[in-house]
């Protein structure tokens, strides 16, 4: 019906109808599927949550004389420097040196990757500690210095794995509290933690990964940036519900982008206490509504939206593929959910509210042109599912 | 003015010298005020801060503070000892199902924003140790 080439004319003109996938939900039911899918060019998915798998690469340029680092911190948090000269790779959940982790538990985990990459995005100064074993032409050994995100070469983020397509819902049926990624857990399931922008999330909206692919333009954390591959753990081979829908991980993106482009408000080091550091970030991602059916797939709502909850006391560290159960994201929402007719209070990792104020501003960047759309160079892998770690017996 | 029972929630801030004085029996018996303390740190010889709600007339209330301020205590009615930094709150709403008394919450549950209200907060710190952005801290 309408192909990226039509839609990208209609932005560049100004005259794009886009709507967020919230709004679309009710403009199909107003308008109908047929009419509204002639009218509507542009559906806006977004999410905001802790994405472990995230990191940055930086090149510094070089001192004089010049340094081959070979070990190097960024405000005392180690960095990966087997890249080149003055490259290195921070990654997210990477703590600051001496924090005792979990040797005194909880711990705190104040401070690390994720934080550094916040600042970074900030414009805020960062210490740099590198070491080196010299060599003939990179004599330099040692090397102590402050710097910006504006004096380095690049800062480009890499997320191997984000836009999870769904996630579990987790409890605790233990009779002590425990400390996980999707936060502190009452015992004996007096609450559960959840973590998706549910109707709003990306995948969700184009479960089948029409539109969605290698090479798709992304907005991410305020930066146009890009989908570079499926990501990792992408297993879209799993139980799916109402429009096809997973219920459970099922598909992920890995996205990269240019970091002196982004907005601070949508990078943010994330602690989370007894577990560590992971870092936080928007995205937004297009969905051009090519047919009817890629608008049926946007009218998805919280309430077909389905969630696997898992006990993250015994069956999931001990992987038991036990689920006790599913939720809707509607139920999530609300604040507590019903299970096995427990009331259970519910409290999300991932911001809904910055989920919609992302989906709004890419909204706005479409309408006004700015931002244009993309056709996949490359689809996702649509079957496929995760294997588990294979152990070697001795 | 009025003789119906009202409370307020009050920061008392002392400066070093002024922890030795049974202020909260001078409160009670000497302007009939019921006293509901949510967090104290009061050291000897070190500034300490008080959290407290009283209730009473407002009449009571007012001579109540008054005689707090004649010992040299600072009272502070706007900044409590819990402070949520509107910037720094991602939004992400861990913090509700762990806050007894809806001091934080989601009002909207369209748009889920987070609305603080101090006059709720009983200052038990449980968000403190949820929050993942540090948005939320203690002045003590
Ligand atoms: S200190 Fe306790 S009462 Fe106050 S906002 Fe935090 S959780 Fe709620
Ligand atoms: S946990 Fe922290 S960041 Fe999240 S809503 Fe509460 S105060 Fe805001």
């Amino acid at each position: 019906m309408k192909n990226i080439e039509q839609i990208n004319d209609k932005i560049s003109s100004g005259k794009a109808v886009v709507l967020t996938a919230e709004e679309v939900i009710d403009y199909v039911d107003k308008k109908g599927l047929d009419q509204a899918a002639r009218e509507v060019d542009v559906v806006t998915t977004a999410t905001f949550g802790p994405m472990c798998s995230s990191g940055c690469f930086l090149n510094f340029g070089h001192s004089k004389p010049k340094m081959r680092m070979t070990e190097a911190w960024l405000d005392d948090v180690s960095t990966y420097a087997g890249v080149a000269a003055v490259d290195l790779f921070l990654g997210a959940t990477q703590l600051q040196a001496n924090d005792p982790a979990n040797r005194d538990y909880p711990g705190d985990f104040r401070f690390g990757g994720g934080h550094v990459m916040e600042k970074l995005v900030a414009g805020e100064e960062v210490q740099l500690f590198a070491l080196s074993y010299g060599t003939d032409e990179y004599p330099l050994k040692e090397l102590r210095t402050t710097f910006t995100i504006n004096d380095l070469n690049q800062c480009i983020m890499v997320n191997p794995r984000n836009c999870y397509q769904n996630y579990n819902v987790a409890v605790n049926t233990s009779d002590r509290p425990i400390h996980t990624y999707l936060g502190y857990l009452k015992p004996q399931m007096k609450n559960c933690g959840y973590s998706s922008a549910g109707q709003l999330s990306p995948l969700l909206n184009d479960p089948f990964y029409r539109t969605i692919g290698v090479g798709t333009r992304v907005w991410l954390a305020g930066a146009q940036g890009h989908v570079y591959s499926e990501g990792t753990q992408h297993s879209p081979t799993c139980e799916r519900g109402h429009l096809g829908v997973p219920s459970e991980g099922a598909g992920t993106l890995a996205l990269t982008g240019d970091m002196k482009k982004m907005l601070p408000e949508f990078v943010r080091g994330v602690s989370l206490k007894g577990y560590g550091v992971s870092l936080s970030v928007g995205v937004g991602i297009p969905i051009p509504i090519l047919d009817e059916q890629m608008l049926l797939q946007t009218t998805v709502r919280d309430r077909d939206i389905m969630a696997q909850v898992i006990d993250y006391s015994t069956d999931y560290p001990e992987r038991t593929g036990r689920v006790l159960g599913s939720v809707s994201y509607e139920e999530l929402k609300s604040g507590s959910i019903m299970l096995d007719g427990k009331k259970i209070e519910a409290g999300g990792l991932s911001s809904y509210s910055k989920a919609r104020k992302i989906a709004g501003i890419l909204q706005e960047e479409i309408r006004s042109g700015q931002f244009l759309l993309t056709r996949p160079i490359a689809p996702l892998p649509l079957e496929q599912s995760m294997k588990p770690l294979k152990e070697a017996s001795s | 003015m009025s003789t119906e029972p009202i409370t307020r929630k009050l920061m008392l801030y002392f400066p070093e010298c002024e922890t030795e004085k049974p202020i909260v029996y001078h409160l009670v018996k000497d302007y009939d005020l019921i006293i509901n303390i949510f967090r104290a740190r009061v050291t000897p010889e070190e500034e300490g801060y008080l959290v407290l709600d009283v209730t009473g007339t407002e009449e009571h209330i007012l001579q109540g503070t008054e005689f707090i301020r004649s010992l040299g205590i600072r009272i502070d009615a706007v900044n409590k000892g819990l402070a949520w930094d509107e910037n720094k709150c991602a939004q992400c709403g861990s913090c509700v199902p762990h806050c007894p008394t809806n001091a934080l919450s989601i009002p909207d549950r369209n748009t889920m924003e987070i609305v603080f209200n101090t006059e709720e907060c009983i200052e038990c710190l449980s968000c403190i140790k949820v929050c993942p952005f540090a948005a939320v801290s203690s002045l003590f």
